[in-house]
């Protein structure tokens, strides 16, 4: 197993988030974490990641408990492509993508053929060869995302933990990365766990969805049998139909408008006499949502 | 749904050219570093040669270079006594001296930048140089006098002072077994504002000794000898070997705390480590020379705009690019002043140094860089 949880409860300071964690993820598996916003999908990433230690409960890691591991046998291990990256210096995104040599490097051994071979290597499969020598903190947001995700693959992990990383990129760069992925997971069995909003991209690269919502861990099956407008409608509380696209041979969802008035909170005067438009200037109520 | 540009056979395939040209570009980058490097050697040793000779007694260069080659074992014609005093016991010392304290200070400057990821950072910014200041402080006030080792009291005082100061900081900013480097600038403020008022009390309660600690504050290499050389010298190289040797992870920290931990660093532990570095190398330079402004801000920024990030060789060129500021601007502080008064060097530093930060400070938001 890569990874092991049981009686898992996560949280900060006296903040419980998530508890009652029991799962596996056998190696070679492509899982999507899905869930509201707040609901644990990101402190669960940060459990995987080592940087947020238990409260309770056991983590293991290719059968070793996770904070036993050393940092560089854990970086070994694991890579984690975060939500966003600022650097504060203007390393160029070669550099940075080397950084994901770290923990294979010697303290003391300089640079060697092969970790450039497996910088240049990644750059290239994330299509960003043409950076290479671009001071990172000039690239565009999605650029550095991608930067971020070659310096992950440069770090040659067996399992890969992305919270929200293709959030920021367009669809064809969402797509691509996700193709990467996928061709990655299953020719090299990389192990890819990947905290997701976008039900759709998760429904059709995710062969495993693991649902959380309020503190624990809802759903967890395969796509095919948990991706329905019932577990949907539970877990996002709105009303969603799943169909199967012909082409894909993937589910998807197509999102339902919310029921009349539903998030929509009338232009009501806070104040006496003040200079805005009152309800009585104002007849016409916001127009509700129509279907489409 | 395969895609052209971001085929994933893309990876497979041969990558002969593309690492022939980055091999060749770190070849390149490596022998443009090197020849740097050379070129600074060389500055450093002739400014410390000029350094001995510039000096308010005029002992003519042939005698200066009699004298050196004496002391190097070479037999040359004799000398009298006290131009060897002079050349060798005065004046070389404090050039190597004020290198020395230079190399320190700049290098501490890069660690400390680079760990807190703040521009503004400087060896002084933890509260270090305080920590000294409040030592002699306490020292005057109480009137110790006397020897230790051959050397007054004052150094002891201010090394004790700094470290102390970098032991407080380092308590106060720990939460919950990490340091984190918002709660470590806080903890230097407050620390340092402590002590400042301690210091100001010691000076309203003792007037006596006002100027004394007034002018040990101001920075000054007057005075000193191969002694302070000798008490630096291991600070500064225990200080230089922990932060060469954690300049990897100097580089990854830029990427801030959490990254860093996903990269395999182990983030409290060395950053305890290079704050150890930067403070033994901040405290050694304050207790022989007192508080020197600017060169351990200026420095770093300097560098960083000609050499790049990378901090293994930033360390190196503001080492050697801080020994020569500080020789210099020690041999401005000797002979500036035409009644042959000495001005303290950290004077000289921060009236330099101040216009120069302002213009890289412009020059620096043209280029982006921060």
């Amino acid at each position: 197993m890569v990874i092991r949880a049981a009686g898992l409860e996560l949280g900060y300071g006296d903040r419980v988030v998530l508890s009652g964690l029991d799962f596996h993820v056998a190696p070679g598996e492509f899982v999507g974490i899905l869930g509201p916003n707040g609901s644990g999908k990101s402190t669960l990433l940060h459990a995987l990641s080592g940087w947020l230690a238990p409260k309770s409960g056991v983590l293991m890691v290719e059968d070793k408990p996770l904070g036993g591991l050393s940092s560089r046998l854990r970086a070994q291990t694991l890579a984690v492509v975060p939500q966003s990256t600022e650097v504060r210096f203007p390393f160029s995104c070669l550099e940075i993508v080397l950084m994901g040599r770290y923990p294979h490097r010697r303290r003391l051994g300089s640079l060697t053929a092969d970790d450039l071979i497996r910088a240049l290597k990644s750059m290239r499969q994330t299509t960003t060869e043409h950076l290479k020598e671009r001071p990172v903190t000039e690239v565009s947001g999605g650029e550095c995302q991608r930067v971020v995700i070659a310096r992950a693959l440069a770090q040659d992990p067996r399992l890969l933990l992305l919270d929200e990383a293709t959030s920021s990129l367009d669809v064809r760069k969402k797509l691509e990365i996700f193709e990467l992925l996928n061709h990655l997971n299953r020719t090299r069995s990389l192990t890819v766990l990947c905290a997701m909003h976008d039900l759709n991209l998760a429904a059709l690269y995710c062969r495993r969805l693991m649902f959380v919502k309020d503190g624990r861990l809802l759903v967890d099956g395969p796509t095919e049998a948990v991706f329905t407008p019932e577990i949907l409608a539970e877990v996002y509380d709105t009303a969603m139909e799943v169909r199967w696209h012909p082409a894909s041979h993937r589910p998807y969802a197509v999102m339902l408008p919310l029921p009349p008035g539903v998030g929509v909170e009338e232009d009501k005067d806070f104040g006496s006499g003040g200079q805005g438009p009152t309800a009585t200037d104002n007849p016409s109520p916001p127009t509700p949502p129509r279907g489409l | 749904m395969k895609s052209p540009t971001c085929s994933p056979l893309a990876g497979e395939l041969s990558h002969a050219p593309e690492l022939a040209a980055a091999l060749q570009r770190r070849r390149v980058e490596r022998r443009r570093f090197a020849l740097s490097l050379l070129a600074l050697v060389v500055a450093l040793v002739a400014s410390v040669l000029l350094g001995t000779g510039i000096g308010r007694m005029d002992l003519g260069w042939s005698t200066i270079a009699q004298v050196l080659l004496n002391k190097l074992g070479f037999q040359t014609a004799a000398v009298d006594r006290t131009t060897e005093v002079v050349v060798w016991g005065i004046r070389l010392s404090r050039v190597v001296l004020s290198g020395l304290v230079g190399a320190s200070l700049a290098a501490a400057g890069v660690v400390f930048q680079g760990l807190l990821l703040n521009p503004l950072a400087d060896p002084f910014t933890i509260g270090v140089s305080t920590g000294g200041a409040f030592g002699v402080a306490l020292l005057v006030m109480l009137g110790v006098g006397g020897s230790f080792l051959g050397l007054s009291p004052l150094p002891l005082a201010a090394l004790a002072g700094a470290l102390g100061a970098m032991a407080a900081v380092l308590v106060l900013s720990r939460e919950a077994g990490r340091i984190r480097k918002e709660s470590l600038i806080l903890a230097g403020i407050v620390v340092s504002t402590f002590l400042s008022a301690l210091i100001s009390l010691i000076k309203s309660l003792d007037e006596e000794s006002l100027s004394a600690i007034v002018f040990w504050i101001m920075g000054s290499f007057s005075g000193r000898g191969w002694i302070h050389v000798g008490f630096l010298l291991p600070y500064a190289a225990a200080g230089l070997v922990l932060a060469a040797y954690h300049s990897r992870e100097l580089d990854i920290l830029a990427l801030g705390e959490e990254q860093s931990h996903f990269l395999g660093v182990s983030v409290s532990r060395v950053r305890l480590k290079l704050l150890l570095g930067a403070s033994l190398l901040t405290a050694g330079a304050v207790a022989v020379s007192g508080v020197i402004g600017f060169v351990g801000l200026v420095v770093p920024h300097l560098c960083r705009m000609l050499a790049g990030p990378s901090h293994g060789r930033l360390l190196t060129l503001s080492a050697f690019t801080g020994a020569l500021t500080l020789i210099w601007a020690d041999v401005l502080s000797r002979v500036l002043l035409a009644s042959g008064q000495e001005l303290p060097v950290g004077v000289v530093t921060a009236l330099l140094g101040g216009p120069f930060f302002f213009y890289l400070l412009k020059s620096r938001r043209a280029r982006g860089i921060w």
